[in-house]
């Protein structure tokens, strides 16, 4: 076996004294070898960026500090490397993709210029031929119109279309080795399985090697020649792919991967109930530009388009779409959080659409929300005690009740009931979303409206909250109309799919059926996406 | 993570600026005791240097500077206090309600603070202060006039941001009402900024007070800082000390907010601190 191209050998990385933990990563080793795909797995928290860091000397110094080891690339130790040596590696021989391309390009240059400098620092290239080898590079990593695009600035493209800017930049110079950061994290599933697949043609390519690191194995299954999985800044499993996925050795291994959703469908649960929960009839939304007092209207965009459905009574249904399909309009209409819409939103019979905000008072409980962002969802000045109780205190309750309420639903949760008197910024990403359940809970809705509860979790930590989800509404008898982009998560938890797409539903059925036979051209893609979709435990 | 006062006190500079301010506090609020004597008293023969009878000298009139001085604190303190805790009242409500509200309400408070920002702020309060006739309500009056339109903006911004995120939402639907929700949920959020802000407007207001009393303006039968250094600009090559004590009271204090509102900030907002 030749050299590899990149060798780690026993990293360690210490964190500043404040921290939970001494070190960050902790004795890691391992090596990539040329033309493999090397996907670190591991939950946040576990030092798997911070090691990706350490490779390129992008630490925040000096409070987060390299101690001990050695990063061996090109037959030299980089950690030894100055900076002007690690400046020529960085970007030239060695590259890297960030999460969010909206942050790691610069928003006031256009892209193709921002390319064009990566030449002109590292390169004696001539303007014609840097603007050639551009132009060649967006080609390669199919942007559409590239001659055009060169010219766009990074918020006239989407979200994938920048991601492809930034793999075009770390492609440029023809690096022997790649760093991914989690590149397709901010990206809809769908745009996500493009972009994994043109990381892999051109990889194939360029015979580059690829540091891939990502917490969901469903990429890993799609991506990786090889995994590690770190923990808590160890390194404790690596292998194969298809060995690590078909039989890990460690139980943490082995709880990552069953913590992927599966994509076996969920069958239809109990016969259908007379009277839906919820039932919208022919909701249509527009937003206009809001006439200022001195500008003019702005553009129009046509959010909703005569949508209908309907919840039954104990039932869940999932509404799926990727960003901008209007699934967040809809809910911010049911819940009334919208107004200016038309159609019918009958909610256990009656209709509330249009009604205001003081008219809407009585029906407020019925339906109840779980939010998408659990740092943004609970406000960080309130206790978790206020936070449950706001609901049921403004309803009438007595304060003490209400406490009292919120103890028990935090432990319906499987949080101690002293949580009560604690802060949110106590509590993880996990724990906040199960408060933000309990506080839909504390109002006794008939509907829980779930908009993207998970999406912002760890796949291991989206599991428990969907399985939680899931129970108390089998328990509590509830139904739910349950949002998000990802069907894996959609087939775990609902028995029916309503798919949206550009504001229209473009497939409606039950989850088995759409799984089993896909009829419109947007669910067939959808469900191509859905990552690691081949393997299936 | 260190908590806000580790990272509050740990800070030589703060602590630097607390102790000048508290020193300035308790003479202030024991002047009465510690010079008895009316300010504005003759007590002996002009211009005594300082360090000798009287600790800091005597001005051209025969008056204790130390009298002077202490119950200048007094003033300059009460006034500056009172200026601004009237404008970040009156700021923090105006900004909150155009953040809050948006739309028209939003366009028409916006245009009013900028129709203030845009008059020069210390002839606005020059102009304010000979208006309502000189003394201590007006002095408060005209520096506080003068100074919310920024506590305004900023209260706008932060509201702007906060109200996006979702636990206001969360308020909504739990059937809060809207003027609940700005004070219960979404203004104490905004608390961080407005401190900083606030304790930096209280520097700008004892610079301002100290300018009008220099000129004239100030309340007349009120010892303060800026007073004694117009009294005493006349005698500056004969009596250095008549301007130079207070003068240097005047920066020294003003120093200390700043510090102290650095401060503020950087324990406030650790990660920005850390950059």
């Amino acid at each position: 076996m030749s050299e590899p191209v990149l060798r780690i050998e026993a990293l360690q990385v210490a964190l500043p004294a404040w921290s939970d933990r001494p070190l960050a990563v902790d004795g890691v080793s391992l090596s990539i070898e040329r033309n493999e795909i090397l996907c670190v797995v591991g939950e946040s928290g576990s030092g798997k960026s911070v090691m990706a860091k350490s490779i390129l000397g992008l630490l925040p110094a000096p409070h987060v500090r390299v101690t001990g080891g050695r990063i061996v690339f090109d037959g030299r130790n980089l950690l030894e490397a100055g900076e002007d040596e690690l400046r020529a590696v960085r970007g030239g021989r060695i590259s890297m993709i960030f999460q969010e391309p909206m942050v790691a390009l610069n928003p006031l240059m256009k892209v193709g210029r921002q390319i064009d400098e990566v030449f002109s620092v590292h390169t004696d290239f001539n303007a014609q031929r840097r603007r050639e080898r551009v132009v060649e590079l967006f080609r390669d990593v199919q942007l559409p119109d590239p001659e055009s695009i060169v010219g766009s600035y990074p918020h006239e493209l989407s979200g994938g279309q920048r991601q492809r800017v930034m793999i075009a930049m770390s492609l440029a110079l023809e690096p022997s080795l790649i760093i991914a950061d989690e590149p397709t994290t901010a990206l809809d599933v769908t745009t996500q399985a493009q972009i994994l697949s043109l990381l892999k043609e051109l990889q194939r390519k360029h015979g580059t090697a690829i540091l891939f690191i990502t917490h969901d194995f469903g990429v890993v299954a799609e991506i990786a020649d090889r995994v590690v999985v770190m923990r808590h800044g160890k390194l404790i499993e690596a292998g194969a792919t298809q060995a690590v996925l078909r039989e890990p050795r460690e139980d943490y291994t082995k709880a990552l991967v069953s913590a992927v959703p599966s994509l076996r469908p969920r069958h239809l649960a109990g016969p259908r109930a007379p009277a839906p929960v919820l039932e919208i009839k022919a909701l249509d939304k527009t937003y206009g530009g809001r006439a200022s007092l001195f500008g003019g209207r702005g553009r129009e965009v046509h959010a909703v388009k005569q949508v209908s459905l309907e919840v039954p009574r104990g039932h869940s249904l999932a509404l799926v779409g990727e960003s901008g399909s209007g699934k967040s309009t809809l809910a911010r209409c049911i819940v009334g959080l919208e107004s200016g819409y038309s159609g019918e939103i009958l909610l256990d019979g009656e209709n509330i659409a249009g009604l205001t905000r003081k008219q809407l008072k009585p029906y407020r409980h019925l339906v109840q929300m779980v939010f998408q962002d659990p740092f943004a969802s609970l406000n960080p000045r309130n206790r978790v005690g206020d936070i449950i109780a706001l609901g049921p205190i403004l309803r009438g309750t007595r304060k003490a009740d209400a406490w009292e309420r919120a103890r028990e639903l935090l432990g319906l949760v499987g949080l101690q009931p002293d949580a009560v008197s604690r802060y949110p910024h106590e509590f993880s990403g996990g724990q906040r979303q199960r408060i933000g359940i309990a506080r839909a809970l504390a109002v006794e809705p008939r509907l829980i409206l779930a908009d993207e509860p998970v999406s912002a979790l760890d796949v291991s930590v989206q599991k428990q909250v969907l399985d939680l989800l899931d129970e108390l509404r089998q328990r509590l008898n509830l139904s739910m109309l349950f949002i998000t982009h990802d069907l894996r998560v959609a087939a775990h938890v609902c028995e029916t799919i309503v798919v949206m797409c550009r504001g229209e539903i473009v497939e409606r059925g039950s989850t088995a059926e759409i799984f089993a036979n896909p009829q419109h051209e947007y669910t067939r893609q959808l469900l191509e996406s859905v990552p690691g979709k081949q393997w299936d435990h | 993570m260190s908590t806000f006062w580790q990272r509050f006190l740990g800070n030589p500079r703060v602590l630097l600026g607390l102790a000048w301010l508290a020193l300035v506090l308790v003479i202030a609020v024991f002047a009465p005791l510690l010079a008895p004597n009316d300010p504005f008293e003759i007590v002996t023969d002009p211009f005594l240097r300082p360090f000798g009878e009287y600790l800091f000298g005597t001005d051209s009139l025969g008056r204790s500077m130390w009298a002077g001085l202490a119950h200048g604190a007094r003033t300059t303190l009460i006034i500056a206090s009172v200026a601004t805790l009237a404008s970040v009242a009156f700021g923090t409500v105006l900004g909150a309600l155009a953040g809050f509200f948006g739309g028209l309400i939003d366009d028409v408070l916006m245009r009013l603070t900028e129709f203030f920002q845009t008059i020069p702020s210390f002839i606005f309060a020059i102009v304010l202060v000979a208006i309502l006739a000189p003394s201590a309500t007006s002095l408060i009056v005209a520096i506080a006039v003068v100074s919310w339109p920024p506590i305004a903006r900023v209260v706008r911004g932060e509201v702007l941001s906060v109200k996006s995120r979702e636990f206001v939402q969360a308020a909504v639907l739990a059937g809060q009402a809207d003027l609940a929700i700005l004070f219960k949920q979404v203004l104490p959020n905004t608390l961080s900024p407005l401190i900083v802000t606030g304790s930096l407007l209280v520097a700008t207001a004892i610079l301002i007070e100290s300018a009008l009393s220099f000129l004239g303006l100030g309340a007349p039968n009120l010892m303060s800082w800026g007073f004694m250094v117009g009294a005493g600009r006349s005698f500056l090559r004969d009596a250095w000390w008549l301007v130079t004590i207070p003068g240097i009271a005047i920066l020294l204090t003003v120093l200390s907010i700043n510090l102290v509102g650095e401060g503020l900030n950087d324990a406030l907002n650790p990660r920005l601190a850390d950059l």
